[in-house]
């Protein structure tokens, strides 16, 4: 048990004395990203040659650093020497990394990047590296182009630390603010502090932290609750399943913070039923932070009680919205309700509720251990500190990225992402998941914060930067996202029920062919009425989408509506698929690949495609070598 | 429904009611364990929870029918998730779905003929960098080509002979 914040001292103390290692230690990166990539497969080898070898060595599995476009990841960890990232390492790697890292050395053909220091989340806690002539071939981590210019602090532990160990989160400064939060500050004082930072959450709002906080505690009624928003309903945004996956006390960390600043003794993590793996690590982390005392009653000898519980999402995007989420807490259909008295007031079973998302509570421990100051000093005027973007779609290097708000989009997509691959052009950058919006190619040098964003018709959203190339069509896109819309609206008020119906009918329209010239005007229309009238922000913001890609993107729509084309040759309906006779070598492939068999020739004589059959999925564009196939 | 799995019904029903309070909030949690283990929701189950949870079966009904996770028909062996959302459909979701039903000849909601596999479409599984994704079971696949969509497939199917 660990009861003041000089034994959590001591025991990070003892913590870190045993991992100050004695040997060498491999981070196996085993985020569901990872797993995906066959990191499991290497992570075996591992620890069957090391086995059969007899070696000393720990290998452990670990989080996600983002760079997921280079899983499977490992890091080295040698007694006396810098931390080492190999990069895309694979089973046949295994015993020549084996080699290197037992005899102190580098692994040259997989080595990514080099650590300079060991930062951890507690004072003067960069302890740089010793020299070392065997990384001189080896960039540091800045040095590599994905990695310069990110500010990893929501990310701080992932791909650091084995998720599934308390003491590592320890060891790394774990629950040092904790115990500063709650026994030398008043609860008063965090939410000052929480306030001066500056925070701003990270679900898609970016209402104030410390605002929401000081609500709460305000509000009469007993019990009070603290929520974590893990429903992560954006498509195309991961980070707070990583964040679970790779770093679970950190969240703990900041919900006890919170709720000892509210006033709540106990606390709801709503995770998405998609996320097993990130349900699996924080049931095990509540486990370890009660059996030190961490969690449960008078925590760090303050009196304060505090316990947490997991629900567990059912397939709902809805859910993600604050009302939404707090019924489907009780067990009921997870409809909003109209927010006259807000949550902080009346949230879960009628009491005051502080709803956080899941990267802003794990940012909670950095504001009270870095300072609010300092804090405050990242970031732009209005939106402070770092944001996690994922970074997919038509785009380099895809993965998670963390920098400091206010970056340009330029340097995101094109330093950090590397731009678009394969020589094609970045037609639009879609962000702020379906209440988001698509920013157009010129708009390259905006600045990504809240502010500038919204300015732009799309927002920041929970993070999802979604990167398109000139082969996506953006009345295809705006179809899809109403499509999504329509299938997850709750039904619950008829703006957004209808809405989305008709918004979605006309749009299938316009992509099939069937556009008429009036239907821009009724689809705004539409638009004026979901979001002055819908009940919650899903409706109301529901025809983002639409409108931006309406603004940015007018002649799309025109080409549609009026020519019956699909310029960036998406719309299956408007396309057409033949076969170049003087190009067509006869090699067959794309007759065997077809789903469908609509294609039909003698071997090495050109061959047809049947229309009447042929589906238009492309596969025989893709497969043929000879260009002979034309889509118009 | 013979005796046998009536009683095995009412073991399932038994465990799965131990491990919540019996209280209208555990109802996602007990519907959600139960859909685990049974596959689908019988109106029988509905019915035993409505009453050992204190909450009305229009409710109970309501909640198993509003969110996508349950289904009230039984599913296939194995359920295979294809993302729908925003990076994979950049990423040609249209073109797994046509591989699938090239594959299972079964669209989004629908059962193999031989009862092995449902299809179910869904928004984000997370892994968006390695899009397009599909998930069978609790099991990701990433940036699949036929050829692997064939292999993950045969993986499965092998599952159930051995
Ligand atoms: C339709 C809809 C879906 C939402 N989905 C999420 C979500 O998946 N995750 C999340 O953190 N917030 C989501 N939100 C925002 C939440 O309502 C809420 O503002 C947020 O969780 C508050 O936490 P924050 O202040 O830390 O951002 C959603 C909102 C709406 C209207
Ligand atoms: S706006 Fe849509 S999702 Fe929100 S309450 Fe109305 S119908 Fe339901
Ligand atoms: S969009 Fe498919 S996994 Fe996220």
């Amino acid at each position: 048990m660990i009861t003041s914040p000089e034994q959590l001292a001591e025991y990070r103390a003892k913590c870190r004395s045993a991992q100050t290692l004695l040997r060498p230690r491999l981070l196996v990166g085993m985020a569901t990203c990872g797993l995906a990539s066959g990191a499991a497969k290497v992570f075996a080898a591992l620890r069957e040659e090391a086995a059969l070898r007899g070696v000393d060595i720990d290998i452990v599995a670990t989080g996600c650093k983002g760079a997921c476009f280079l899983e499977p990841l490992i890091d080295a960890v040698i007694p006396g020497k810098a931390r080492v990232t190999y990069a895309g390492v694979t089973v046949e790697d295994v015993p020549d990394l084996l080699d290197a890292v037992l005899a102190g050395a580098v692994y040259a053909k997989r080595a990514l990047a080099r650590e300079t220091a060991e930062c951890l989340l507690i004072e003067d806690c960069a302890e740089p590296y010793p020299a070392d002539a065997n990384l001189e071939g080896v960039p540091a981590y800045d040095a590599v182009p994905f990695f310069h210019g990110q500010l990893h602090l929501a990310m701080r532990n992932c791909g650091y630390l084995d998720p599934t160990s308390i003491d590592e989160y320890i060891a790394r400064g774990g629950y040092a603010a904790a115990a500063r939060a709650l026994t030398t500050m008043t609860p008063e004082q965090i939410i000052e502090a929480i306030k001066t930072s500056g925070l701003r959450g990270r679900g898609g709002g970016g209402f104030p932290t410390g605002r929401k906080w000081e609500s709460c505690r305000k509000a009469h009624g007993t019990p009070k609750y603290v929520v974590c928003n893990a429903d992560e309903g954006d498509p195309g945004a991961y980070m707070d399943r990583s964040i679970l996956e790779s770093d679970p006390h950190s969240v703990l960390e900041g919900m006890i913070i919170g709720s000892f600043a509210v006033g709540a003794n106990q606390g709801f993590i709503y995770v998405r039923e998609e996320y097993p793996l990130a349900v699996e690590r924080l049931r095990h982390a509540i486990t370890q932070a009660e059996e030190l005392g961490l969690l449960g009653t008078n925590i760090f000898d303050t009196g304060h009680d505090f316990t947490l519980r997991i629900n567990r999402g059912a397939g709902a995007f809805v859910c993600g919205e604050s009302t939404a989420l707090m019924a489907s807490l009780e067990g009921r259909v997870g409809e909003p309700r109209a927010k006259y008295i807000h949550t902080v007031e009346s949230g879960l079973w009628g009491k005051p509720s502080c709803l956080n998302n899941v990267e802003t509570w794990n940012n909670v421990p950095v504001v009270i251990q870095r300072g609010a100051e300092w804090f405050a000093g990242i970031g732009t005027e209005g939106s402070k500190g770092t944001k996690v973007f994922s970074l997919v779609g038509k785009v380099r290097h895809v993965g998670l990225v963390e920098v400091p708000m206010g970056m340009t989009l330029r340097a995101v997509i094109e330093g950090i992402g590397g731009g678009v691959p394969e020589g094609r052009q970045l037609k639009a950058i879609q962000t702020g998941g379906p209440s988001g919006g698509c920013i157009p190619a010129e708009y390259l040098d905006s600045p990504v914060d809240f502010e500038s964003l919204s300015s732009l018709g799309s927002m920041m959203g929970s993070g999802g930067v979604i990167v398109m190339d000139d082969r996506t069509c953006m009345v295809d896109v705006a179809r899809y996202f109403l499509a999504f819309l329509k299938d997850e609206s709750c039904g619950k008020c008829v703006p957004c029920r209808e809405g989305t119906g008709r918004m979605l009918d006309i749009l299938t329209a316009i992509c099939e062919g069937r556009g008429e010239p009036g239907d821009i005007e009724i689809l705004r229309d539409l638009a004026t009425v979901m979001s002055e009238a819908s009940l919650c922000g899903l409706g109301t913001s529901a025809a983002n989408p639409v409108l931006t890609t309406l603004q940015y993107f007018a002649d799309e729509y025109q080409a549609h509506i009026a020519d019956h084309t699909c310029p960036a040759k998406v719309c299956r309906a408007l396309l057409r698929y033949s076969i170049l006779t003087e190009a067509c070598t006869g090699c067959a492939a794309c007759a065997k690949v077809c789903p469908v068999n609509a294609i039909s020739g003698e071997r090495k004589s050109p061959h047809v495609i049947d229309e009447t059959a042929c589906i238009k999925c492309g596969q025989c564009y893709e497969i043929c070598r000879f260009s002979a196939i034309e889509v118009a | 429904m013979s005796e046998q799995t009536a009683t095995c019904m009412d073991t399932i029903l038994d465990e799965v009611l131990g491990r919540y309070p019996a209280r209208p909030s555990s109802l996602i949690a007990v519907l959600q364990d139960l859909q685990e283990a049974l596959n689908f929701l019988p109106p029988v189950a509905l019915n035993r929870v409505a009453s050992a949870l204190h909450v009305p079966r229009s409710q109970v009904y309501h909640v198993a029918t509003f969110y996508k996770a349950f289904s009230l028909t039984p599913r296939g062996k194995h359920l295979v998730s294809i993302c729908r959302g925003t990076a994979c459909h950049v990423q040609g979701d249209e073109k797994v779905a046509d591989m699938l039903h090239a594959e299972l000849g079964i669209r989004d909601g629908e059962t193999s003929a031989d009862g092995e596999f449902t299809l179910q479409s869904v928004r984000c599984l997370g892994c968006c960098s390695l899009a397009p994704v599909i998930m069978i079971d609790r099991e990701v696949f990433g940036n699949l080509t036929a050829a692997a969509l064939r292999r993950a497939l045969a993986q499965y199917r092998d599952d159930m002979t051995s």
